[in-house]
């Protein structure tokens, strides 16, 4: 399936301080579809998406949205920009002093002049969407991990966003309630044409999801494609990330002293 | 490895674009005051956590610096016979000095930690990302209802602290020591004018902006400048948060008395 890119990633790098996190990362998000990066732990998932968010700042002429570049970003386009996505946190980032209600509510207070009881409707429509309509007046600590994440994601969702970005929606979550939320996100791009972006190591997920996958290791890319492509792969690395198989150890004397020098430096 | 004329330099620019991102965050603030969302309803919230709360224990600390002022009052006055002075002292010590540099202390304490603790753990649990990927201003919806809450509660401590002192001085001087309660208030209003009030007043407005400022700062970078989030980073922040505003309140109110008294 072939879709024209809401997002263009053009050269990207980035760094912590002193230290390079991302390099030369290039590859379009298609609209209307879900994307998923996915990669193992410190591969950098988590920076890119932060750019993608705005959370990072991003040098001109790397992130291109709809023409438009992020790295030029004056603070109201990037406050316009935000007002376009819901971003479902991967540990829900609920408000821990105000109710599921609340939460979800407040970006509608804020952004519209909606009457009171048109908020409360919307909000509690966003809940039943994600089966949490009856814990609306529970507070984030009256609840469970998988309830924070639904309820995370019902607040995601209550500007209607136009783009949807998920940072490891299964973590954490038993496999039922992973299942639920994987099915909610393809339920979102068919009903509501949302265009998806997750980041996660979870493959099983992964696979059910995606429409296109980015495959990181270690700041790179290492592969794009469709579902289909990436597990065709005949990459040695994408094969034991697909396979599940643990980095070879070297147990040498050499290999030891050269590992502790490494780290003296 | 690198050298320490690296270390040292690396040091120093990092303590001068902390002290550049310290300057923004109270421009961001200011900023934020005219800024959605609505702050009446959380202005009034915290009214109440930085100032109604912290009325039995600021009353409490007054009341005892009050007995204790009038208490070594009397015992160094009444070695040259001015025992009616009492009043005079424990007045001018309060309104001017004590006051305002205890209820700044106790609130540092009681309500300047628990905000450093509180946006420290909003940061570490991507809070405040939420916030922003929202759309909505931090500053504006997390710090400014503390600063303005602050500006108000804090004068209002201030003199509550005030009058409880002097009626802690009054019970020790006049009800247990014995001194006339018309000496006590003669000595009272004959020395304290209206500009030792306004200094109080003065110096209560600066400390609420230092203890907002400063705790807020803390908790909004709890664990940025060491790139890592976890649980200590909110303790530093709380801890520094609190010290800082304490050191901050104490050579402020020198630096206040000073430009008050000699300008």
């Amino acid at each position: 399936m072939q879709s024209e890119n809401l997002i263009d990633i053009h050269g990207l790098n980035s760094y912590y301080n002193d230290r390079q996190v991302l390099f030369d990362i290039s590859f379009g998000i298609p609209m209307h579809q879900v994307t998923v990066i996915m990669g193992v732990s410190g591969c950098g998932k988590t920076t890119l998406f932060r750019h993608l968010t705005g959370l990072k700042k991003t040098l001109p002429g790397k992130i291109i949205i709809e023409g438009k570049d992020m790295g030029e970003f004056s603070e109201a386009q990037l406050m316009r920009y935000r007002r376009r996505i819901g971003v479902l946190f991967q540990s829900g980032a609920l408000f821990n002093s105000m109710t599921l209600y609340e939460n979800i509510a407040l970006p509608l207070r804020v952004h519209t002049k909606l009457a009171d009881e048109t908020i409360r409707i919307m909000s509690i429509m966003k809940l039943n969407m994600v089966g949490l309509s009856e814990f609306w007046n529970y507070m984030p600590s009256q609840v469970s991990g998988g309830m924070k994440k639904r309820a995370g994601l019902a607040r995601a969702l209550a500007m209607e966003p136009q783009v949807l970005f998920v940072d490891e929606p299964s973590s954490g979550l038993d496999p039922i309630t992973a299942a639920g939320l994987d099915r909610l996100i393809l339920e979102l791009r068919e009903t509501m044409g949302m265009t998806v972006v997750v980041v996660t190591h979870e493959l099983e997920s992964a696979f059910k999801i995606a429409d296109r996958m980015v495959v990181m290791d270690m700041g790179t890319i290492m592969a794009v494609g469709t579902p289909e492509q990436i597990q065709a792969s005949e990459d040695g690395r994408v094969r034991q990330f697909l396979n599940r198989e643990a980095d070879p150890q070297d147990l040498s004397v050499d290999s030891y002293v050269k590992c502790l020098l490494d780290r003296r430096e | 490895m690198s050298n320490p004329i690296q270390t040292l330099g690396a040091f120093g620019l990092n303590k001068i674009y902390d002290a550049g991102r310290f300057g923004v965050f109270l421009l961001y603030t200011l900023r934020g005051i005219f800024r959605p969302p609505a702050k009446f309803w959380p202005v009034v919230k915290q009214i109440e956590f930085l100032g109604s709360k912290s009325i039995l224990l600021v009353g409490f600390t007054a009341a005892f610096t009050g007995m204790v002022l009038a208490l070594q009052g009397y015992y160094t006055l009444s070695q040259y016979g001015s025992e009616g002075y009492v009043g005079a002292g424990v007045g001018l010590s309060l309104v001017r000095e004590l006051g305002p540099v205890l209820s700044a202390l106790m609130v540092t304490g009681r309500a300047g930690s628990a905000i450093a603790a509180e946006i420290g753990i909003m940061r570490i649990e991507e809070q405040i990302d939420a916030l922003e990927c929202m759309a909505i201003d931090a500053y504006s919806y997390l710090v400014v209802p503390r600063f303005i809450a602050s500006l108000i509660a804090m004068p209002l401590l201030v003199a509550y602290c005030d009058i409880v002192g002097i009626l802690g001085g009054h019970l020790v001087g006049v009800t247990l020591l014995g001194v006339s309660s018309g000496a006590y208030w003669d000595g009272f209003f004959a020395s304290v004018f209206w500009s030792d009030v306004h200094m109080g007043l003065t110096k209560s407005v600066c400390f609420s902006i230092l203890i907002v400022w400063i705790c807020t700062y803390k908790g909004f970078y709890a664990g940025v400048a060491e790139g890592h989030f976890g649980p200590e980073a909110v303790s530093r922040a709380t801890t520094n948060a609190v010290v800082l505003s304490s050191i901050s309140i104490l050579i402020s109110d020198y630096v206040i008395t000073s430009v008050l008294l000699y300008s």
